[in-house]
């Protein structure tokens, strides 16, 4: 009996892919989005692994050595206004750029989801109001918003990653919002409840695992843009402050020798650029990934 | 149609309202209070409440949202504290300039975006719709201040044919539509075009491949009409899309063209901004905010009119 028992236990349970494993498999079937999540991984890791990989001091520099070319020995990137060695601050930099501009998204799809799926499940007056007030937002253009309020605020890591919080957390919960609208008039939801199930249930067991997804996918395609705009703010000087090594006040200080080392000057925009343009074909092709039910 | 222009006119007022709000919370956001930046660091207690008394920062917030919003409804926002001047007119001033930087781009950006988004809808999923479509995600991934920085590299420092910064040939000032000063929008307008580019040429390939598939198109072809005559339809029908979607991003470019006029030290809102931020100007920070999201707000406004009018499939209640 035992016996019998045991080896109904550990008999290999019949193949069934779930719904996260095919988009997976279908992802990997894209070439465009693989190509994007290895730029994406090898940009993160090199900044994980920044001490171990990167050539040099991110911080010491030699005036004598300042502003050498791509190429030059000893710095196969060249050297920055004060001296210091190029790739390594390239390097380095991912870890403030990456922080700075994932960081919103994140904080933002906690709690933009957290509205949304609360305004959409509810429903009536607390979602109209909730909404009318989501739409204030959108009355201004992301860029005004996030410069009036680190401007308003003042310069600073954590002031930039607040006032990008809250230039997506609107976006987010709109688009939350909208499908927890559709799920909620769904008659499965509505078996639930009149099957006795509270409101926590509902939400836990069938409202968030439909709504995460599309939620989720939106939110991977405003990284893109918090990493422009977070570059951007440090560019502006009201992100981070020198001479800590981010790429869009890298741009900002080599602006300076765009007369006499134009190509070392260009190079942070090149990893904002490809940072963001991964981030966004990734973001596609899981977008299509989802779509396509089995 | 009068009906929807005054909902929507209704409609808006609240959020306009809100605007304000958040405008007038701007620099109450800011650590102290709005005197801190301005006062003398050996100023008294006694000084520093005189000062708040005369200024009104002792009242209940609520009321000083009333005296402030009032003001402004007379257009009185308040004096710069480091130039002195009323900001409306130093705001009033830049406008001018970031308009006419916003318009150019726009103009640019809708030009080449709908001949892209054209061309791709046309001949969906070839090679000239997979080189659209690409070029409309480097659109929208491009940092656009990085964008202006190369091309100063090439066009000013390395090649020498265009200014690298300012409006005009005398430093600073206003930009006029002459020769002269044509050379210098060159740069920080297709800098600034490039985004409305990619969006634009997303937008009009989804609406061209969209028109293209509906049956109205089939019966046009059977009856033998041409292409020429077939392009015609989609192109009325897809045009109040684009345009209003070309309205929007001249709203968009305008409150966000700080990056670029920063790059390009051109004498327009954003820089105005800057300098407000860096000054800690936060009368010139909050007035500049609000005329500029009003403005998008009115923007919004009157595309969402235009477009019902000139297709009142698409009423919005």
């Amino acid at each position: 009996m035992t016996a019998i028992a045991d080896a109904l236990i550990h008999a290999p349970t019949p193949k069934s892919r779930g719904y996260w494993a095919s988009v997976a498999i279908r992802l990997s079937r894209d070439p465009v989005a693989m190509v994007a999540l290895a730029v994406v991984l090898a940009i993160v890791l090199a900044a994980v692994f920044a001490p171990l990989i990167a050539p040099a001091d991110p911080l010491k520099g030699s005036m004598i050595r300042r502003l050498r070319p791509i190429g030059f020995p000893g710095y196969p990137l060249g050297s920055d206004e004060l001296g210091r060695d190029m790739l390594t601050r390239l390097i380095y930099g991912g870890r403030l750029s990456l922080f700075i501009g994932v960081t919103p998204v994140l904080c933002a799809f906690v709690i933009g989801s957290g509205i949304g799926i609360f305004a959409g499940y509810l429903g009536g007056w607390v979602n109209t109001m909730l909404m009318r007030v989501i739409d204030v937002f959108f009355a201004f253009p992301s860029v005004l918003l996030a410069i009036a309020l680190s401007g308003a605020l003042g310069a600073g890591i954590l002031n930039s990653i607040v006032s990008l919080t809250i230039v997506f957390v609107p976006q987010i919960a709109r688009v939350a919002e909208s499908v927890t609208t559709q799920i909620r008039t769904r008659d499965y939801v509505e078996a639930a409840r009149i099957s006795g199930a509270g409101p926590i249930t509902i939400v836990r067991v069938h409202v968030l695992g439909n709504v995460l997804g599309p939620i989720f996918v939106y939110s991977t395609s405003l990284i893109s843009v918090s990493m422009i705009l977070a570059a951007g703010l440090s560019f502006l000087g009201l992100g981070v402050k020198p001479p800590e090594p981010e790429w869009g006040l890298m741009l900002n200080t080599l602006r300076t020798a765009i007369y006499t080392q134009p190509m070392v000057a260009a190079l942070p925009g090149v990893m904002i650029f490809l940072t963001s343009i991964s981030f966004n074909l990734f973001s596609d092709g899981l977008r299509s990934a989802m779509e396509v039910r089995q | 149609m009068l009906l929807y222009t005054l909902r929507r006119i209704l409609y808006v007022t609240p959020v306009a309202i809100g605007v304000s709000i958040i405008c007038f919370l701007l620099v109450h956001l800011a650590p102290g209070d709005p005197l801190t930046a301005v006062m003398p660091i050996d100023a008294t207690a006694a000084q520093q409440a005189e000062m708040r008394q005369a200024y009104g920062f002792d009242r209940p917030l609520p009321i000083q949202y009333g005296i402030w919003l009032w003001k402004v409804l007379h257009g009185d926002l308040g004096n710069s504290i480091a130039s002195g001047r009323p900001v409306l007119s130093e705001v009033s001033r830049a406008v001018g300039n970031s308009l006419i930087l916003a318009s150019v781009a726009t103009l640019i950006g809708f030009t080449f975006g709908t001949f892209f988004g054209f061309v791709a809808g046309y001949f969906r999923d070839s090679p000239l719709d997979k080189a659209a479509s690409a070029l409309s995600v480097f659109g929208v991934s491009m940092p656009h201040y990085w964008l202006g920085i190369v091309l100063v590299i090439i066009f000013s420092a390395q090649l020498g044919w265009l200014p690298p910064t300012g409006a005009g040939p005398d430093g600073s000032g206003n930009w006029r539509p002459d020769t002269e000063h044509l050379r210098y929008i060159i740069l920080p307008a297709i800098t600034m075009s490039v985004i409305p580019m990619g969006i634009i040429a997303r937008t009009v390939r989804a609406l061209v491949a969209d028109i293209l598939s509906q049956e109205f198109v089939q019966a046009l072809r059977a009856k033998g009409l041409g292409e020429w005559g077939v392009f015609k339809h989609v192109v009325t029908n897809a045009a109040p899309t684009a345009l209003a979607v070309m309205g929007l991003q001249l709203g968009y470019l305008l409150g966000g063209s700080i990056l670029i006029e920063t790059v390009f030290a051109w004498p327009g809102t954003g820089f105005l901004l800057n300098a407000a931020i860096f000054q800690r100007d936060l009368p010139l920070l909050q007035g500049t905010i609000l005329v500029l999201a009003m403005f998008f707000v009115m923007l919004n406004l009157l595309v969402d009119v235009l477009q019902t009018t000139l297709d009142p499939r698409i009423q919005r209640t």
